[in-house]
């Protein structure tokens, strides 16, 4: 198997995550891009690790699943936050930080 | 072509296929759901590329802990597929394309790298033992740092989601 094919799809499943980012105004779905574009990066480091036997990308995907879930929880917070004040995820309304 | 080349395309086809249905669902609750999909594909592809450890931690944190945490979000919100806003028909495509165009510059860019292939024979770098010895020796300092990182995060999420 080509490392070339596991280069091709977490580039793919990258574009696709950086797609939504763009297209969607749903404050949850762009978050939810976030993730993939990271699962993305984990795939192609364990792809490498495996190319060059090599434990230290596992671990970094490992620390990369910590930070990740660290982000979650605050930016989850600061949806809800922004839910409870406008009544809404709709970050065309968050363009102007004032209210 | 083997068991290895079918479970392979397979999962590729799993992954894109549901990736696809997070961004391109009307719904949010089918977003997450294609989402946590797309997550056992790459769990998938971690077991055959030997990382079984990192393939368990991949399901129960991300699909177990980190998408539990965005239903959760999603019912408290009342969120349904006609008060979903949209962006205008301009708009999307111009992030179509724009990721569209990066996907193939990259592709293009790596076609012709010279990389040595992944052989069939499996290691056992990805089992927990190994994992752990390098992960409590080599990087001990990060691993105590990211439990400070945790604290923070929690301490953060409780006071901003506290009600005034």
């Amino acid at each position: 198997m080509p490392i070339h094919y596991y280069l091709f799809l977490s580039m793919a499943l990258f574009s696709i995550g950086i797609m939504g980012t763009l297209m969607r105004r749903n404050a949850i779905i762009i978050f939810m891009c976030i993730e993939l574009m990271l699962n993305a990066v984990n795939l192609l480091l364990v792809a490498f690790s495996k190319m060059y036997v090599d434990t230290s990308a596992q671990i970094f995907v490992f620390f990369i699943m910590v930070v990740a879930a660290a982000e979650v929880a605050v930016g989850l917070a600061v949806i809800v936050m922004m839910y409870r004040k406008v009544h809404s995820v709709d970050i065309n309304i968050l363009n102007r930080l004032k209210h | 072509m083997g068991i290895y080349e079918i479970l392979f395309w397979f999962l590729t086809v799993m992954a894109i296929g549901c990736a696809l249905g997070v961004i391109l669902s009307r719904n949010p609750v089918n977003s997450v759901l294609f989402l946590i999909a797309t997550f056992f594909a790459i769990s998938g592809h971690y077991l055959l590329l030997n990382a079984q450890f990192l393939a368990i931690v991949n399901v129960i944190v991300y699909a177990g802990a980190i998408m539990v945490l965005f239903l959760f979000v999603i019912m408290l919100m009342n969120l349904n597929a006609d008060v979903e806003p949209q962006k205008s028909r301009l708009v999307q495509l111009a992030g179509m394309i724009a990721g569209g165009v990066l996907f193939l510059v990259v592709l293009a860019a790596l076609r012709t790298a010279t990389l040595s292939s992944l052989d069939k024979a499996s290691t056992d770098i990805g089992l927990i033992k190994n994992l752990g010895r390098v992960l409590f020796t080599q990087y001990v300092l990060p691993f105590e740092i990211s439990s400070v990182l945790f604290l923070s995060a929690m301490i953060g999420a409780i006071v901003i989601g506290k009600k005034e």
